[in-house]
Protein backbone atom coordinates (compact mmCIF):
# COMPACT_ATOMS: atom_id res chain seq x y z
CA UNK A 1 0.00 0.00 0.00
CA UNK A 2 1.35 3.50 -0.96
CA UNK A 3 1.54 6.48 1.53
CA UNK A 4 1.85 8.80 -1.14
CA UNK A 5 -0.65 9.28 -3.89
CA UNK A 6 -0.27 9.26 -7.68
CA UNK A 7 -0.60 12.80 -8.53
CA UNK A 8 -1.12 11.61 -11.84
CA UNK A 9 -0.79 9.16 -14.01
CA UNK A 10 2.56 8.80 -16.78
CA UNK A 11 0.17 9.00 -19.68
CA UNK A 12 -1.63 12.18 -18.34
CA UNK A 13 1.60 14.00 -17.00
CA UNK A 14 2.68 13.14 -20.86
CA UNK A 15 -0.67 14.81 -22.39
CA UNK A 16 -0.30 17.92 -20.10
CA UNK A 17 3.18 18.68 -21.06
CA UNK A 18 2.49 18.57 -24.75
CA UNK A 19 -0.66 20.79 -24.34
CA UNK A 20 1.59 23.14 -22.68
CA UNK A 21 4.18 22.91 -25.14
CA UNK A 22 1.64 23.65 -28.00
CA UNK A 23 0.34 26.76 -25.82
CA UNK A 24 3.87 28.16 -25.80
CA UNK A 25 3.87 27.50 -29.59
CA UNK A 26 1.27 29.82 -30.50
CA UNK A 27 3.19 32.95 -28.98
CA UNK A 28 6.50 34.49 -30.44
CA UNK A 29 9.68 34.29 -28.13
CA UNK A 30 9.67 37.54 -26.28
CA UNK A 31 5.79 37.60 -25.85
CA UNK A 32 4.72 38.90 -21.92
CA UNK A 33 0.78 39.13 -22.29
CA UNK A 34 1.04 42.80 -22.36
CA UNK A 35 -1.23 44.49 -24.70
CA UNK A 36 -3.24 43.53 -27.16
CA UNK A 37 -3.85 43.43 -31.61
CA UNK A 38 -6.06 46.38 -32.10
CA UNK A 39 -8.70 45.87 -33.72
CA UNK A 40 -10.30 46.72 -37.51
CA UNK A 41 -12.63 49.41 -36.29
CA UNK A 42 -10.09 50.72 -33.31
CA UNK A 43 -7.21 51.57 -36.24
CA UNK A 44 -10.11 53.06 -38.68
CA UNK A 45 -10.92 55.25 -35.69
CA UNK A 46 -7.12 56.35 -36.08
CA UNK A 47 -6.78 56.57 -39.01
CA UNK A 48 -8.77 60.14 -40.05
CA UNK A 49 -5.83 62.01 -41.02
CA UNK A 50 -6.85 64.43 -44.18
CA UNK A 51 -5.06 65.17 -46.76
CA UNK A 52 -5.29 68.20 -49.17
CA UNK A 53 -5.50 66.28 -52.17
CA UNK A 54 -8.73 64.34 -50.81
CA UNK A 55 -6.91 61.02 -49.66
CA UNK A 56 -8.80 60.99 -45.98
CA UNK A 57 -11.81 62.80 -46.10
CA UNK A 58 -14.59 60.59 -45.21
CA UNK A 59 -18.18 60.38 -46.96
CA UNK A 60 -20.50 63.14 -45.50
CA UNK A 61 -21.18 66.52 -46.51
CA UNK A 62 -21.91 70.36 -45.03
CA UNK A 63 -23.34 73.63 -45.71
CA UNK A 64 -22.61 76.71 -44.70
CA UNK A 65 -25.78 77.41 -43.68
CA UNK A 66 -25.62 74.33 -41.02
CA UNK A 67 -22.41 75.27 -39.96
CA UNK A 68 -23.38 78.70 -38.56
CA UNK A 69 -26.00 76.78 -36.76
CA UNK A 70 -23.89 74.62 -34.83
CA UNK A 71 -21.51 77.48 -34.79
CA UNK A 72 -23.21 80.20 -32.85
CA UNK A 73 -23.77 76.99 -30.24
CA UNK A 74 -20.56 75.49 -29.99
CA UNK A 75 -18.11 77.48 -31.08
CA UNK A 76 -19.23 81.39 -30.43
CA UNK A 77 -18.17 81.17 -26.97
CA UNK A 78 -14.37 80.96 -27.30
CA UNK A 79 -13.90 82.16 -31.28
CA UNK A 80 -16.37 85.04 -31.56
CA UNK A 81 -19.85 85.17 -32.57
CA UNK A 82 -17.91 86.22 -36.04
CA UNK A 83 -14.78 84.89 -35.58
CA UNK A 84 -13.42 87.67 -34.45
CA UNK A 85 -11.54 85.59 -30.86
CA UNK A 86 -12.84 86.09 -27.69
CA UNK A 87 -9.74 86.62 -25.06
CA UNK A 88 -6.92 84.26 -26.11
CA UNK A 89 -8.85 82.31 -28.01
CA UNK A 90 -8.28 81.90 -31.88
CA UNK A 91 -9.40 84.21 -34.27
CA UNK A 92 -10.52 82.52 -37.22
CA UNK A 93 -11.82 85.55 -39.74
CA UNK A 94 -10.15 88.44 -41.11
CA UNK A 95 -6.58 90.01 -39.68
CA UNK A 96 -3.40 91.42 -41.07
CA UNK A 97 0.17 89.83 -41.80
CA UNK A 98 1.90 93.60 -41.73
CA UNK A 99 2.47 95.25 -38.92
CA UNK A 100 4.20 94.36 -35.66
CA UNK A 101 2.00 91.05 -34.88
CA UNK A 102 0.63 89.83 -37.91
CA UNK A 103 -2.46 87.92 -36.72
CA UNK A 104 -2.73 84.33 -38.65
CA UNK A 105 -6.42 83.23 -38.95
CA UNK A 106 -7.53 80.42 -41.35
CA UNK A 107 -8.19 83.36 -43.84
CA UNK A 108 -5.27 85.47 -44.05
CA UNK A 109 -2.74 82.14 -43.40
CA UNK A 110 -3.82 78.86 -43.90
CA UNK A 111 -2.65 77.13 -46.77
CA UNK A 112 -4.44 74.40 -47.72
CA UNK A 113 -8.70 74.14 -46.67
CA UNK A 114 -8.45 70.20 -46.11
CA UNK A 115 -6.34 71.21 -42.79
CA UNK A 116 -9.18 72.97 -41.89
CA UNK A 117 -11.36 69.73 -41.68
CA UNK A 118 -8.54 67.21 -40.58
CA UNK A 119 -8.30 69.85 -36.97
CA UNK A 120 -11.50 70.30 -36.23
CA UNK A 121 -12.28 66.80 -36.69
CA UNK A 122 -9.51 65.74 -34.69
CA UNK A 123 -9.68 68.27 -31.76
CA UNK A 124 -12.64 70.74 -31.52
CA UNK A 125 -14.53 71.40 -29.87
CA UNK A 126 -11.92 72.56 -27.35
CA UNK A 127 -13.85 70.93 -24.50
CA UNK A 128 -15.38 67.88 -26.42
CA UNK A 129 -13.23 67.34 -29.50
CA UNK A 130 -14.81 63.96 -31.44
CA UNK A 131 -18.20 64.54 -30.87
CA UNK A 132 -19.38 66.30 -34.18
CA UNK A 133 -19.91 63.73 -36.96
CA UNK A 134 -18.29 63.83 -40.32
CA UNK A 135 -21.40 66.31 -41.83
CA UNK A 136 -21.10 68.54 -39.09
CA UNK A 137 -17.44 68.67 -39.24
CA UNK A 138 -17.48 69.51 -43.57
CA UNK A 139 -20.41 71.85 -42.68
CA UNK A 140 -18.26 74.17 -39.53
CA UNK A 141 -15.21 73.96 -42.62
CA UNK A 142 -17.50 75.66 -45.22
CA UNK A 143 -19.08 78.29 -42.44
CA UNK A 144 -15.64 79.38 -41.76
CA UNK A 145 -14.42 79.36 -44.68
CA UNK A 146 -17.43 81.65 -46.00
CA UNK A 147 -17.15 84.05 -42.98
CA UNK A 148 -13.77 84.71 -44.52
CA UNK A 149 -15.38 84.86 -47.95
CA UNK A 150 -13.63 82.01 -49.40
CA UNK A 151 -16.40 80.65 -50.55
CA UNK A 152 -20.17 81.72 -51.08
CA UNK A 153 -23.29 81.35 -48.72
CA UNK A 154 -24.20 78.41 -51.34
CA UNK A 155 -21.10 76.74 -50.59
CA UNK A 156 -21.30 72.74 -49.07
CA UNK A 157 -18.44 71.04 -48.27
CA UNK A 158 -17.93 67.66 -49.11
CA UNK A 159 -14.96 65.39 -49.83
CA UNK A 160 -14.65 66.38 -53.85
CA UNK A 161 -15.59 70.07 -53.84
CA UNK A 162 -13.18 70.85 -50.28
CA UNK A 163 -9.93 69.96 -52.21
CA UNK A 164 -10.98 71.96 -54.60
CA UNK A 165 -11.03 75.53 -52.57
CA UNK A 166 -7.71 77.49 -53.36
CA UNK A 167 -6.48 78.94 -50.25
CA UNK A 168 -5.49 82.66 -50.34
CA UNK A 169 -2.11 82.22 -49.43
CA UNK A 170 -1.31 79.07 -51.07
CA UNK A 171 1.22 80.33 -53.35
CA UNK A 172 3.24 82.40 -50.46
CA UNK A 173 4.23 79.10 -48.69
CA UNK A 174 7.81 77.54 -49.37
CA UNK A 175 7.98 74.14 -48.74
CA UNK A 176 11.80 73.66 -49.18
CA UNK A 177 13.94 74.79 -46.61
CA UNK A 178 16.02 77.15 -47.77
CA UNK A 179 18.99 77.57 -45.30
CA UNK A 180 21.79 77.99 -44.61
CA UNK A 181 20.37 81.54 -44.94
CA UNK A 182 23.49 83.34 -42.88
CA UNK A 183 26.92 83.38 -43.88
CA UNK A 184 28.72 84.39 -41.13
CA UNK A 185 32.47 84.28 -40.63
CA UNK A 186 34.50 82.98 -37.93
CA UNK A 187 36.23 86.38 -37.21
CA UNK A 188 38.66 86.09 -33.85
CA UNK A 189 40.34 89.88 -33.98
CA UNK A 190 38.76 93.36 -34.20
CA UNK A 191 35.61 91.77 -35.87
CA UNK A 192 33.18 94.80 -34.85
CA UNK A 193 33.72 98.49 -34.37
CA UNK A 194 33.11 98.42 -30.44
CA UNK A 195 31.75 101.81 -30.54
CA UNK A 196 28.47 99.91 -32.70
CA UNK A 197 27.77 97.49 -29.44
CA UNK A 198 24.33 98.41 -27.78
CA UNK A 199 22.16 96.69 -25.97
CA UNK A 200 18.70 96.80 -27.17
CA UNK A 201 16.20 94.87 -25.37
CA UNK A 202 17.26 92.64 -22.42
CA UNK A 203 15.22 89.23 -21.22
CA UNK A 204 14.97 90.53 -17.65
CA UNK A 205 13.71 94.40 -19.05
CA UNK A 206 10.86 92.10 -20.58
CA UNK A 207 10.45 90.09 -17.98
CA UNK A 208 11.26 86.98 -19.37
CA UNK A 209 14.39 86.12 -16.99
CA UNK A 210 14.00 86.41 -13.15
CA UNK A 211 17.16 87.14 -12.12
CA UNK A 212 17.14 84.25 -9.78
CA UNK A 213 14.97 81.21 -10.22
CA UNK A 214 12.14 80.07 -7.42
CA UNK A 215 10.73 81.86 -4.34
CA UNK A 216 14.00 83.98 -4.09
CA UNK A 217 12.80 86.23 -6.98
CA UNK A 218 9.77 87.78 -4.92
CA UNK A 219 12.81 88.38 -2.03
CA UNK A 220 15.08 89.43 -4.19
CA UNK A 221 15.76 93.78 -4.10
CA UNK A 222 14.98 95.16 -7.84
CA UNK B 1 14.89 63.63 -44.14
CA UNK B 2 16.90 62.86 -41.46
CA UNK B 3 18.80 59.79 -42.40
CA UNK B 4 18.10 57.73 -38.66
CA UNK B 5 14.22 57.87 -36.83
CA UNK B 6 13.92 55.80 -33.72
CA UNK B 7 11.32 54.85 -31.31
CA UNK B 8 12.11 54.99 -27.54
CA UNK B 9 10.85 52.92 -24.72
CA UNK B 10 13.84 53.92 -22.13
CA UNK B 11 16.34 56.39 -21.09
CA UNK B 12 18.99 56.34 -18.60
CA UNK B 13 18.03 52.59 -18.08
CA UNK B 14 14.43 53.69 -16.83
CA UNK B 15 11.14 53.46 -18.64
CA UNK B 16 9.95 56.75 -20.31
CA UNK B 17 7.83 58.47 -17.87
CA UNK B 18 4.77 59.71 -18.52
CA UNK B 19 5.73 63.48 -19.02
CA UNK B 20 8.61 62.39 -21.31
CA UNK B 21 6.19 60.57 -23.57
CA UNK B 22 5.49 56.93 -22.30
CA UNK B 23 5.09 54.34 -23.30
CA UNK B 24 6.83 55.42 -26.75
CA UNK B 25 8.46 57.92 -28.21
CA UNK B 26 9.44 58.86 -31.32
CA UNK B 27 13.38 60.14 -31.72
CA UNK B 28 14.51 62.54 -34.64
CA UNK B 29 18.08 63.36 -34.34
CA UNK B 30 19.01 66.83 -35.49
CA UNK B 31 14.80 68.06 -35.84
CA UNK B 32 12.82 70.39 -34.02
CA UNK B 33 11.52 69.41 -30.67
CA UNK B 34 8.10 69.27 -31.30
CA UNK B 35 8.40 66.64 -33.71
CA UNK B 36 9.60 64.16 -31.30
CA UNK B 37 5.94 62.97 -30.66
CA UNK B 38 5.48 61.26 -27.50
CA UNK B 39 3.19 58.95 -26.48
CA UNK B 40 3.26 57.37 -29.93
CA UNK B 41 0.90 55.55 -31.35
CA UNK B 42 0.64 55.19 -34.84
CA UNK B 43 3.15 55.68 -38.07
CA UNK B 44 1.58 56.07 -41.38
CA UNK B 45 3.83 56.56 -44.17
CA UNK B 46 2.59 58.30 -46.84
CA UNK B 47 3.58 60.08 -50.74
CA UNK B 48 2.92 63.25 -50.08
CA UNK B 49 2.63 65.75 -46.38
CA UNK B 50 -0.30 65.95 -44.69
CA UNK B 51 0.28 69.86 -43.87
CA UNK B 52 -1.25 69.43 -40.19
CA UNK B 53 -2.38 72.33 -38.97
CA UNK B 54 0.60 72.46 -36.49
CA UNK B 55 2.83 71.74 -39.67
CA UNK B 56 1.22 74.92 -41.55
CA UNK B 57 -0.50 77.97 -39.12
CA UNK B 58 1.79 77.06 -36.25
CA UNK B 59 5.22 76.20 -36.94
CA UNK B 60 5.75 78.08 -39.92
CA UNK B 61 7.79 81.29 -40.39
CA UNK B 62 6.88 84.47 -41.88
CA UNK B 63 9.09 86.67 -43.34
CA UNK B 64 9.82 90.28 -44.08
CA UNK B 65 8.47 89.71 -47.92
CA UNK B 66 5.07 88.16 -46.53
CA UNK B 67 6.69 84.67 -48.24
CA UNK B 68 6.45 81.63 -45.48
CA UNK B 69 8.69 78.66 -45.07
CA UNK B 70 7.73 75.49 -44.11
CA UNK B 71 9.12 72.43 -42.98
CA UNK B 72 11.83 74.20 -41.43
CA UNK B 73 12.38 71.37 -38.92
CA UNK B 74 16.42 71.45 -39.18
CA UNK B 75 18.15 72.76 -35.75
CA UNK B 76 21.28 74.64 -37.20
CA UNK B 77 24.33 75.47 -34.65
CA UNK B 78 23.44 76.99 -31.88
CA UNK B 79 25.19 77.27 -28.81
CA UNK B 80 24.87 79.04 -25.02
CA UNK B 81 26.63 79.73 -22.02
CA UNK B 82 25.51 78.12 -18.99
CA UNK B 83 28.10 79.27 -16.68
CA UNK B 84 27.80 82.62 -15.66
CA UNK B 85 24.56 83.27 -15.85
CA UNK B 86 21.53 85.16 -14.58
CA UNK B 87 20.70 82.34 -12.18
CA UNK B 88 24.33 82.12 -11.19
CA UNK B 89 26.66 85.46 -11.97
CA UNK B 90 29.93 85.80 -11.67
CA UNK B 91 30.21 87.88 -8.60
CA UNK B 92 33.38 89.74 -9.15
CA UNK B 93 36.87 89.76 -10.41
CA UNK B 94 38.50 86.13 -10.07
CA UNK B 95 39.48 83.29 -12.37
CA UNK B 96 36.28 81.45 -13.71
CA UNK B 97 35.55 78.31 -16.16
CA UNK B 98 32.82 79.77 -18.54
CA UNK B 99 30.72 76.60 -19.29
CA UNK B 100 28.13 76.30 -21.83
CA UNK B 101 26.80 73.75 -24.32
CA UNK B 102 26.80 73.62 -28.63
CA UNK B 103 24.89 71.59 -31.07
CA UNK B 104 24.05 71.14 -34.41
CA UNK B 105 21.34 68.88 -36.73
CA UNK B 106 24.09 68.88 -38.87
CA UNK B 107 26.50 66.51 -37.67
CA UNK B 108 29.14 67.23 -35.12
CA UNK B 109 30.53 70.68 -33.25
CA UNK B 110 33.60 71.60 -35.19
CA UNK B 111 34.38 74.07 -32.62
CA UNK B 112 33.34 76.84 -30.01
CA UNK B 113 34.77 80.07 -29.16
CA UNK B 114 33.70 82.80 -26.82
CA UNK B 115 33.95 86.76 -26.20
CA UNK B 116 34.10 88.94 -23.08
CA UNK B 117 33.52 92.15 -25.17
CA UNK B 118 30.17 91.76 -26.99
CA UNK B 119 31.66 90.67 -30.30
CA UNK B 120 34.93 92.15 -31.04
CA UNK B 121 37.50 89.77 -30.40
CA UNK B 122 36.96 86.05 -29.67
CA UNK B 123 38.98 82.92 -28.12
CA UNK B 124 39.02 79.15 -28.87
CA UNK B 125 36.89 77.35 -26.04
CA UNK B 126 37.85 73.53 -25.14
CA UNK B 127 35.11 70.89 -26.53
CA UNK B 128 34.94 68.03 -23.78
CA UNK B 129 34.70 64.43 -25.43
CA UNK B 130 33.19 62.67 -26.84
CA UNK B 131 31.54 65.21 -29.41
CA UNK B 132 29.00 63.60 -31.31
CA UNK B 133 26.71 64.12 -33.95
CA UNK B 134 23.59 66.14 -33.21
CA UNK B 135 24.41 65.76 -29.59
CA UNK B 136 25.01 68.58 -27.11
CA UNK B 137 28.54 68.91 -26.88
CA UNK B 138 30.06 70.75 -23.92
CA UNK B 139 32.70 73.28 -23.84
CA UNK B 140 35.01 75.05 -21.59
CA UNK B 141 37.30 78.40 -21.51
CA UNK B 142 39.06 80.03 -18.78
CA UNK B 143 38.26 83.32 -18.34
CA UNK B 144 40.33 86.26 -15.81
CA UNK B 145 37.61 88.58 -15.15
CA UNK B 146 39.33 91.56 -14.41
CA UNK B 147 35.54 92.56 -12.97
CA UNK B 148 35.05 95.42 -15.22
CA UNK B 149 31.61 94.92 -17.39
CA UNK B 150 31.62 92.46 -19.98
CA UNK B 151 29.25 91.33 -22.90
CA UNK B 152 29.89 87.14 -22.78
CA UNK B 153 29.08 85.62 -26.11
CA UNK B 154 29.87 81.91 -27.40
CA UNK B 155 29.93 81.15 -30.90
CA UNK B 156 29.34 77.89 -32.68
CA UNK B 157 30.94 76.05 -35.74
CA UNK B 158 29.68 72.95 -36.61
CA UNK B 159 31.85 70.33 -39.11
CA UNK B 160 29.89 71.58 -42.20
CA UNK B 161 31.72 74.87 -41.78
CA UNK B 162 28.27 76.85 -40.87
CA UNK B 163 28.92 79.55 -38.05
CA UNK B 164 26.90 80.46 -35.44
CA UNK B 165 25.03 84.04 -36.82
CA UNK B 166 24.48 87.13 -34.47
CA UNK B 167 20.70 88.25 -33.79
CA UNK B 168 21.77 91.02 -36.17
CA UNK B 169 22.87 88.98 -39.20
CA UNK B 170 19.65 86.66 -38.27
CA UNK B 171 16.83 89.73 -38.53
CA UNK B 172 18.47 90.74 -41.50
CA UNK B 173 17.39 87.64 -43.53
CA UNK B 174 14.37 86.89 -41.57
CA UNK B 175 13.17 90.11 -40.20
CA UNK B 176 11.61 89.75 -36.76
CA UNK B 177 8.35 87.42 -37.31
CA UNK B 178 9.67 84.17 -38.12
CA UNK B 179 10.82 83.45 -34.18
CA UNK B 180 11.28 79.66 -35.08
CA UNK B 181 14.96 78.55 -35.82
CA UNK B 182 16.53 81.10 -33.48
CA UNK B 183 19.93 79.93 -33.91
CA UNK B 184 21.42 83.58 -33.02
CA UNK B 185 24.11 84.52 -30.60
CA UNK B 186 23.39 84.72 -27.29
CA UNK B 187 24.58 87.49 -24.80
CA UNK B 188 25.15 87.71 -21.15
CA UNK B 189 26.02 90.63 -19.19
Amino acid sequence: MSSCRKLVSPLAALALLSQTARAAEQHPPGYYGIGATPTKAEIEGWAIAARPDGDGLPPGKGSAQEGAAIYIEQCAVCHGTFGEGEGRYAKLVGGELTGERPERTVGSYWPYAVTLFDYINRAQPFPSPHTLDADQVYAMTAYILNLNNIVDNNFVADRVSLPKVKMPRQDFFIWQDPRPDTAAKECMKDCVDPKTIKIESTAEGKNLTPRTTGPLDTMQPK
Amino acid sequence: MPRRLSRRLGQNGEALRPEQGFPLRLIVPGWQGNVNIKWLRRIQIGDQPWFTREETSKYTELMKDGKVRGFTWLIYAKSVITFPCPEKPAKGPGVYEIRGFAWSGKGRISHVDVSYDGGVNWESARLEEPVLPKALTRFTHEWRWDGKPALLQSRAVDETGFVQPTIAELRAVRGVNGIYNNNSIQTWK
